[in-house]
């Protein structure tokens, strides 16, 4: 039995990827050289994208193995979410990564868990692989950490209360309101 | 928001909704000046660092001068106190990766906020800090960080541990001296504290075998809190049972119990990766491995489709060595083909191929008759590939698994799927006779309707080969001829050649083959006429082409021996003149990886890729290169080639390595030598040989390489003679001697003038070994006692002190160079004794069966019992003379 040079090491991950209903990026964020320009990259979330399309991994994270990775994936809406590992890695703790992702994800996106949600959120889906993964290496897996983390938006100790705060408050709610009226 | 909620997948109305669309490059640039204003609005300058995080993350790239920009238009927001903005700055900084001139920038703006009172603050400006620092720089802050280490939150704690993961690879020696801090870290309360301490101590110590033992020695009693903590210090125990389990001869194995506990544990990652360290421990027994499957075989029917690929993967692996462990699960295996993820009911069903007995074939193959025609080809192929091995495994059943090949090859599929079938019908007709006939006929029956040239063309070549051997050759005539008259031309020549294989073995078909080759002389491509003008001359015996019947079936079957690409030079440098090309001209000389270049060197491919014809084409096409020179072909048969030898280090100025050939009366040293300077251009190259260490050897002849330009490898050989049948060994030194030109780079072309030069090659030897072929048997009992006690010879042996008893066995396989039989050169780990069994032929073509039995002492001493048979008391006796040497 052959003997991958990794086994000793920690687990860790290759990709993660947030794709939409037509495989499009919402965001994605690669921690291995193994594609090392976008149009490998591209071409990676397009097969993993068609080989997912047609599975039914709404209610149960579902897996798929190919081109020597292993790749956990889930679909909420139109969001595709998909944790890609190597091959020998322990295909449990990818999902439990998959998991935390997608939990931090529906709480910071309120439960409303779809592509224009997320890209009109797009900072705090950045923020949110940027918690969960450094680098490869698990930084977090608790989705309820992961969100409260990124969800941090109050001020500094050093800053004043200044009025700043509410005429931000008031600016986000007239933006959010000529939003829905423009649609 | 819930109204816009659309699951439309029409994408130009979709993208509509995307707040991003339209954006530019250019003017998201144009945005970043508000980074500048003196009053800042942190929620516009947050909103377009995430258009730049965008464009960044579809793939846009920004050019040195734009990022620059960027990133100094960025420095300046480390103004704000807004924690929200904080944070895109420190992403934007880390996407932007700045140069080390442009990292000096902020680094103090970092620092300020590594020791700030914010957790957040600290937790990121370390992790974005120890992202872009360098050596320099890391010596600056090393103070900080191994204080951050053991903070009290967690967070922060975590965030200078990972960051101290990766920088171990670009600074070891710092973060080495942070072993004490990380050390505290592993004691933390907090469970992914102590995972990442975990992971860089185990790092920070990998080369150290004791203190890792120390470690997981005192972690295994202790408490580790987080699931994915515990799997590291699996993977560490099972690295230190790996590492012990050579030296340790007896005892139990240190932490399986440790492992097996773990199987106990609540969280499922950490049950499945201590079942899974048991099934790959070395050696591992039915004993240690039935708690592990029986914990896999509970996941195989948990809800959780990752967790049954990852037990069904886990299963599928331990199958090919242990099956019997697996087959408790074969019944939850059989549910699994209908599992709705095709990953898993394709690894549920190679699995049960695997570990399947001879009385249920037949009803697995039912189900998986079902089960093929909704997955993809390539589960499709892993499935023929299974199918195969089982057919080889029980060749009685090969009926019902032709039977379903036959049928999977009608259906639809592409052609990786086509040919892994055809590959396999073939082998199975190559390996079970029984199976021939019907084999053929499905494989006629698939040409009548294949959209495949390749395949075509193989299948007829291969119809060719074996269909004139069976019992009624002309009932495949019909589906031959059929080619001619509905294929494409390349098919119809191919077509037309097995039609004159057909007429030059089987005589009564003969007038009949005739009829139909002269229609084809009418065809509208000229390779199809020509091929069957050809062979109506040939097989016509009229005496004006071919003289004999068996020129006729030399020239149908046999292959043609000069490479292609030497032939085309050939054809190329030839100008038409009043001489005719004269194909004994074309140099037999392999130009470079003869190996490769033999194989591919037939008319057509000759084997469908079919592996059981490899290790005789190996020998083949050393037997063919030297008989082609002149020198040699006195030789005989050729009894024996060696692998190559190295002769030159790696990466020298000349790479050389040697193969020995063994003749009855002689021996002949091949020598491979490749220039590796591009300036030179080496002639006249020849090898001289002392054999004054080899004093049974006589030079007899050799043969130079008249020409070894820069990178293209060439042969030179020198043969020896020595005395009939015996086996004589020696050493000989050897010396590369050449002239060598200097050639001008931008005109390739070599001097006039060239100087003689040496170079000092490694000794190449002659063994005992080099005289015997591996040669296996199917069952070593019968052979054994066909052999009869006649010639055996029975002797004992010490072998002194040994590092392994693996070792010794080893050792002793390679000095007699005979294949070990029913895999008994794997020695148990731990065990004390072994029996090995042997088989070989011997120079003279005499077999050869060695029992090998092996005992090792408390101190290592090693003894060995050896029993040889043979046909030849004389040879029985030298095997005991090669050990006793």
């Amino acid at each position: 039995m052959a003997i991958p040079a990794r086994r000793d090491a920690c687990p860790t991950i290759k990709n993660v990827l947030l794709l939409d209903s037509g495989g499009r990026r919402v965001a994605v964020k690669y921690y291995t050289d193994e594609w090392p320009t976008n149009g490998a990259k591209l071409a990676f979330e397009r097969s993993v994208f068609l080989k997912t399309q047609k599975t039914n991994a709404r209610t149960e994270v579902e897996i798929v193995m190919f081109e020597n990775n292993v790749v956990v994936y889930k679909f909420i809406q139109d969001l595709h979410f998909f944790v890609t590992g190597g091959d020998y890695e322990n295909e449990l703790a990818l999902d439990a990564v998959l998991q935390g992702l997608s939990d931090a994800v529906t709480l910071l996106l309120r439960g409303n868990v779809d592509q224009r949600e997320a890209l009109e959120n797009l900072n705090m889906m950045f923020l949110c692989l940027d918690e969960i993964i450094d680098a490869g290496m698990i930084l977090e897996t608790d989705g309820n950490m992961i969100a409260g983390k990124v969800a941090t938006h109050n001020m500094d100790d050093g800053a004043p209360l200044s009025e700043q705060t509410i005429s931000q408050a008031l600016a986000t709610a007239r933006e959010h309101l000529t939003r829905s009226l423009l649609r | 928001m819930a109204q816009f909620v659309k699951k439309d997948d029409d994408r130009d109305e979709e993208a509509e909704y995307s707040p991003f669309l339209g954006i530019e490059k250019g003017a998201v640039l144009q945005d970043a000046r508000v980074f500048n204003d003196p009053q800042l609005d942190s929620r516009r300058c947050s909103q377009v660092i995430t258009k730049l995080l965008y464009l960044l993350n579809q793939g846009e790239t920004f050019t040195k001068v734009e990022a620059t920009e960027v990133f100094f238009a960025v420095t300046k927001l480390f103004q704000s106190k807004d924690i929200g903005l904080r944070r895109m700055v420190y992403l934007i900084i880390k996407e932007l990766s700045p140069s080390s001139d442009e990292v000096i920038i902020v680094t103090s703006s970092l620092m300020k906020d590594m020791n700030s009172k914010t957790d957040v603050y600290r937790a990121n400006a370390i992790r974005v800090l120890c992202r872009i620092t360098d050596g320099t720089l890391l010596t600056q802050i090393e103070r900080y960080l191994k204080q951050a280490i053991v903070d009290k939150n967690p967070v922060v704690a975590s965030a200078a541990l990972v960051s101290g993961i990766h920088l171990l690879q670009t600074n070891p020696e710092i973060v080495k001296r942070w072993s004490n801090e990380v050390q505290e870290a592993v004691q933390s309360r907090a469970a992914l504290v102590q995972f990442h301490a975990l992971a860089l101590l185990h790092q920070i110590r990998q080369n150290d075998r004791l203190a890792v033992s120390k470690l997981v020695t005192s972690l295994t009693r202790g408490t580790v809190r987080s699931p994915l903590a515990q799997c590291l210090l699996i993977r560490y125990a099972s690295q230190v049972i790996r590492e012990s389990s050579m030296n340790n001869q007896s005892g139990d194995r240190p932490f399986y119990d440790y492992l097996e506990g773990c199987l106990r544990h609540k969280a499922e990652m950490v049950i499945f990766e201590a079942a899974r360290a048991i099934t790959e421990l070395n050696g591992v027994t039915s004993r240690e491995l039935t708690p592990a499957i029986t914990v896999l075989q509970l996941f195989l029917s948990s809800s959780k489709p990752v967790l049954r690929f990852a037990a069904v993967r886990t299963l599928n692996k331990v199958a090919m060595t242990h099956p019997m462990a697996v087959t408790n699960c074969n019944i939850d295996m059989e549910s699994l083909i209908s599992d709705q993820n095709r990953s898993i009911a394709t690894l549920a069903i190679t699995s049960l191929l695997k570990t399947g007995n001879e009385s249920g074939v037949d009803r697995l193959m039912k189900q998986i008759t079902n089960f093929m025609s909704d997955i993809a080809d390539e589960f499709k192929i892993v499935v023929v590939d299974a199918i195969r091995s089982l057919c080889l495994k029980f060749p009685l059943k090969y009926r019902s698994l032709m039977n379903f090949l036959s049928n999977i090859l009608r259906e639809e599929g592409g052609f990786e799927y086509k040919k892994a079938i055809v590959d396999s019908i073939v082998i199975l007709i190559r390996d079970i006779p029984d199976a021939k006939e019907s084999g053929l006929l499905h494989l006629c029956e698939f040409i009548e309707d294949c959209e495949f040239t390749y395949l075509s063309t193989q299948i007829l070549h291969f119809l060719g080969v074996e269909g004139p051997k069976t019992s009624d050759p002309s009932k495949y005539i019909r589906y031959i001829y059929n080619r001619v008259i509905l294929e494409n031309a390349t098919v119809r020549a191919s077509a037309v050649s097995t039609l004159a294989k057909f007429g030059a073995m089987v005589d009564s078909l003969k007038p009949r083959i005739f009829i139909l080759l002269r229609r084809c002389l009418y065809d509208n491509d000229d390779e199809v006429r020509d091929r069957a003008t050809l062979y109506l001359n040939t097989l016509g015996g009229d005496g004006s082409v071919v003289e004999t019947e068996k020129d006729v079936k030399d020239f149908l079957f046999g292959s043609l021996d000069i490479p292609l690409v030497n032939l085309e030079t050939s054809l190329k440098n030839y100008e038409p003149t009043e001489e005719h090309f004269d194909i004994s001209s074309v140099p037999k000389e392999v130009k470079s990886q003869p190996l490769a270049e033999k194989k591919s060197a037939g008319k057509k491919p000759t084997a469908l890729g079919a592996p059981p014809a490899a290790p005789t084409s190996t020998v083949d096409a050393y037997e063919k290169l030297l008989s082609s020179i002149p020198e040699f072909s006195t030789f005989g048969q050729l009894f024996k080639s060696s692998a190559p030898v190295e002769l030159t280090e790696a990466e020298t100025e000349y790479a050389v390595n040697v193969v020995k050939h063994i003749f009855d009366k002689h021996v002949v040293f091949q020598y491979n030598c490749t220039n590796t300077i591009p300036e030179q251009l080496l002639e006249n190259v020849v090898v001289v040989v002392d054999a004054s260490e080899a004093e049974e050897f006589a030079e007899v002849a050799t043969k130079p390489l008249k020409a070894l330009p820069y990178d293209t490898p060439g042969q030179t050989f020198v043969a020896f003679e020595k005395p009939e049948g015996v086996p004589a060994v020696g050493r000989f030194s050897n010396v590369l001697k050449f002239i060598v030109k200097e050639v001008d780079p931008s005109t390739g072309e070599a001097e006039e003038d060239g100087v003689e030069d040496e170079y000092q090659l490694e000794d190449s030897e002659i063994v005992a070994a080099d005289y015997m072929l591996k040669v296996g048997v199917s069952n070593f009992r019968n052979a054994w006692e066909s052999l009869g006690p006649d010639f055996e010879r029975i002797d004992e042996y010490g072998l002194g002190p040994r590092e392994s008893l693996s070792e010794a066995v080893n050792a002793v396989v390679n000095l007699l160079g005979m294949q070990p039989c029913e895999g008994t050169e794997v020695v148990a780990a731990n065990s004390r004794s072994h029996s090995c069994l042997l088989s070989g032929v011997y120079i003279g073509n005499v077999k050869v069966l060695v029992r090998l039995s092996f005992g090792v002492d408390s101190s290592k001493e090693v003894a060995m019992k050896l029993a040889v048979r043979s046909e030849d008391e004389s040879v029985s006796d030298a095997i005991h003379e090669i050990v006793a040497n």
